[in-house]
């Protein structure tokens, strides 16, 4: 399997406070990566890296064989990589079909791309509200919406950045449910969530950060078990 | 009163507020998406108004002379953006502002030095110059009528391309969220540098225009800009919609207050103080209104970010 997204020695910072130091990780076409680690330890400001919202001050940054470290955000969305963003961050002042057409795309040169079809079969509340404007939705309605909006651009590796938190249990299986398609479709996906168990039976390969630094890595199977580094840097 | 008077008032601000709409249409939509105050932006509209009286100075076609002015200043505006502007974009408002302020003075001089310190001598089109008679009784000038139709047809074209391109959808999502329209995907300097053409060929549009009525002059820009910076206030910051709405709203308080409130206050006061206070309340009407805007809805009638 080829590598997707590897990333080495990431240091990165906001002013003079450096959040991230020395972070590598890769991530194989087709595998589910995790990023796991307690509130505040770089998961986010990680993400946003990648995605040249905050630039790497240092370290590189290949994506499908290309250096994009130095890029600017655009240009990398460009190149295939979407972000399902913390706080779902929909466009309220869109409809929702806007939210979804506006950035369509397809980025991986899929087949069977994602279209708008597809994606109200995936959430068909969103067919239902697809003329009320971003914000006149309720919080699952826009973690769907945000999820659909990132699909739509057909990516090749899709970030998603707490997309189960402050939902409802019905509506976080609703997600989970998601996640297992895409990933059986192929879905080159890296997710950071607190449902540690989930993303166990979910994912092949995991990095836990503690401070802005990468602590252990390893797959599934390996962190299954291991339950003391979920007592000692998860707090589960 | 008669209400032929009133009606022609009414009239004079629709026109008045939709010539406001064309420069208010590209400030709000810079401001609302890159965070940046563009003082220069009333510049613009005295270019586009200078290369009007030129241009048809030169051909002798007003219709053309326009043309040839709205496409000479969307190449000027967008130059201004990839040249002087677009370093702009990160830093402060103070520094905007100082900036800008430099660019309207550096302009100004310029404009002074190529066509003299002279007013430009700008009429309406011969064919237009008369009154035409649109309701019995009621006689309206033509060559108002004829911006009232161009306002109209600018601000639809505008909205249909806002609301229903994907250039406009993308610079809605630009205005609440820029970061994340980034993230999408959006290609945020060319879609610039074309906002800022666009920007500035309405700007030229208001000055073909206005020029006839009021005065093609050094400074004609400024005093414009404000009343623009107040619309945009009152619409939401980043709204197009907003800027319309705020637009006619400011044009007819301010064309109605200034032909009414000397004749209101007639009829309680002597005729001397009625005189002197009256066009003196009428000129801070719009801030009036502005304040009781922002009072009710701070954000403006339409926020774009919410």
């Amino acid at each position: 399997m080829s590598i997707l997204l590897e990333v080495r020695d990431l240091q990165t910072a906001y002013g003079s406070s450096q959040v991230l130091f020395n972070l590598s990780l890769q991530i194989h076409q087709g595998q589910v990566a995790t990023l796991l680690g307690r509130n505040g330890m770089g998961k986010t400001t990680t993400v946003r890296s990648i995605l040249g919202l905050t630039p790497a001050r240092s370290g590189l940054i290949v994506f499908a064989g290309q250096r994009i470290e130095a890029l600017p955000p655009e240009q990398i969305a460009a190149r295939g990589v979407t972000v399902v963003p913390e706080g779902r961050q929909i466009f309220p002042n869109l409809t929702v079909r806007e939210n979804l057409v506006a950035f369509a795309a397809n980025r991986n040169q899929s087949a069977e791309p994602w279209t708008l079809q597809r994606v109200y079969q995936l959430f068909p509340r969103l067919q239902e509200r697809q003329h009320n404007l971003g914000n006149q939705l309720s919080g699952g309605e826009q973690q769907m919406l945000a999820i659909g909006r990132a699909l739509m651009t057909n990516p090749r590796l899709l970030i998603l950045d707490e997309a189960t938190e402050g939902l409802a249990p019905l509506l976080r299986e609703e997600i989970w449910r998601c996640l297992r398609l895409l990933k059986d479709s192929g879905q080159t996906i890296l997710v950071i969530d607190k449902y540690v168990e989930r993303l166990i039976a979910l994912a092949d390969q995991h990095t836990i950060l503690e401070r802005g630094r990468v602590v252990w890595q390893g797959n599934s199977h390996t962190l299954k078990d291991q339950p003391e580094l979920w007592k000692r840097y998860l707090s589960v | 009163m008669p209400p032929t008077l009133f009606l022609e008032q009414i009239l004079n601000g629709v026109q008045f507020g939709l010539m406001l709409f064309l420069l208010a249409a590209g400030l709000t939509l810079v401001f609302g998406i890159m965070d940046m105050i563009n003082l220069a932006h009333g510049s613009l509209y005295m270019i586009g108004a200078y290369l009007t009286a030129t241009f048809v100075g030169l051909t002798g076609v007003f219709w053309l002379g326009v043309l040839l002015a709205v496409v000479g200043t969307a190449l000027i505006g967008m130059l201004l953006e990839l040249t002087i502007l677009r370093q702009l974009y990160k830093r402060d408002h103070l520094s905007q502002v100082l900036a800008t302020f430099a660019l309207i003075l550096i302009i100004n001089e310029v404009v002074r030095i190529i066509w003299g310190p002279q007013p430009l001598l700008l009429s309406a089109p011969e064919g237009l110059s008369g009154p035409i008679e649109i309701l019995p009784g009621l006689n309206y000038s033509a060559f108002r009528l004829t911006i009232i139709v161009v306002g109209l047809i600018v601000a639809v074209a505008l909205l249909l391309l806002v609301n229903y391109t994907r250039a406009g959808m993308w610079l809605r999502a630009g205005a609440s969220n820029r970061e994340m329209a980034q993230a999408m995907g959006v290609p945020i300097k060319p879609l610039f540098t074309l906002l800022f053409g666009v920007g500035a060929a309405l700007c030229a549009i208001a000055g073909a225009f206005l020029g006839p009525i009021l005065a093609v002059q050094v400074g004609m820009g400024e005093s414009i800009l404000i009343l623009a910076f107040v619309v945009i206030v009152i619409g939401g910051i980043g709204s197009i919609k907003g800027a319309l709405v705020g637009a006619l709203l400011v044009g007819i308080v301010d064309t109605a207050g200034r032909a009414f409130l000397p004749m209101l206050l007639s009829q309680v006061a002597s005729p001397e103080v009625a005189s002197n206070l009256g066009p003196a309340l009428a000129s801070i009407l719009i801030y009036l209104l502005m304040a009781v805007v922002l009072f009710l809805k701070p954000q403006g009638l339409f926020p774009a970010r919410t």
